[in-house]
């Protein structure tokens, strides 16, 4: 975990359900290929939805670190 | 998002915040995952979105009962209107005004909220839809 270089982190604890989505959407969609982003989100529907739009998307999913009531989402961007 | 994914058709019909909002995740969702989104606005959902008015007050779904409808009002989940419009950023979203409705109401094009992007009528929607599933909210 702490040999992963983030970029850019996109704390979006607190939001609901499909905001932490949609700022990760944001930045990987502003940002340059290889690039790492890490989401943090509370929301029970990032765990699902992150992971789904990632594959979708054709982008990277590196890591999901769970936290004390929140996780960690680290995305590359791949395209 | 390569290959061309069947779009998602949403025919809204009822006008209260809770039900425009279930609506609006639903177009996020099929947005953000490459589907193209169709939205067709009849009766009560239309006025919601006439200019001026989306922001207000459109109350809950009678099925909303005493206790849920604080609990629903209280979420801080986005506004219908933002979540459409993120949908419209990050995809295909196409929102047409039922000309039935239009004419019921006596609207026009410019009593609309910008968010709708033209009127059309039922037989024109159906083209839209093409063989993708229709949902009627």
């Amino acid at each position: 975990m702490s040999t992963i270089q983030i970029d850019k982190t996109i704390d979006a604890r607190g939001m609901a359900c499909p905001g932490p989505l949609m700022n990760l959407i944001g930045a990987i969609r502003q940002g340059q290929v290889g690039q790492t982003f890490e989401v943090l989100s509370s929301d029970e529907g990032s765990k699902t939805d992150i992971p789904a739009w990632v594959a979708k998307a054709k982008q990277e999913m590196v890591e999901v670190v769970p936290e004390d009531g929140f996780a960690r989402f680290i995305v590359r961007k791949a395209r | 998002m390569d290959e061309q994914e069947k779009p998602l058709s949403l025919v809204l019909f009822s006008g209260t915040d809770d039900k425009l909002n279930a609506a609006a995740v639903l177009t996020v969702g099929a947005s953000v995952m490459g589907r193209p989104v169709n939205i067709f606005l009849q009766y009560y959902a239309l006025d919601a979105f006439r200019a001026g008015n989306v922001e207000a007050d459109h109350a809950l779904d009678p099925e909303a009962t005493p206790a849920q409808a604080p609990v629903v009002r209280a979420h801080r989940g986005q506004h219908w209107s933002d979540l459409l419009k993120q949908a419209k950023e990050v995809g295909e979203v196409n929102i047409q005004a039922c000309a039935l409705s239009m004419d019921m109401f006596h609207l026009r094009q410019k009593d609309l909220d910008p968010l709708v992007d033209g009127i059309e009528g039922v037989a024109a929607f159906m083209t839209s839809v093409g063989d993708g599933q229709v949902l009627f909210i």
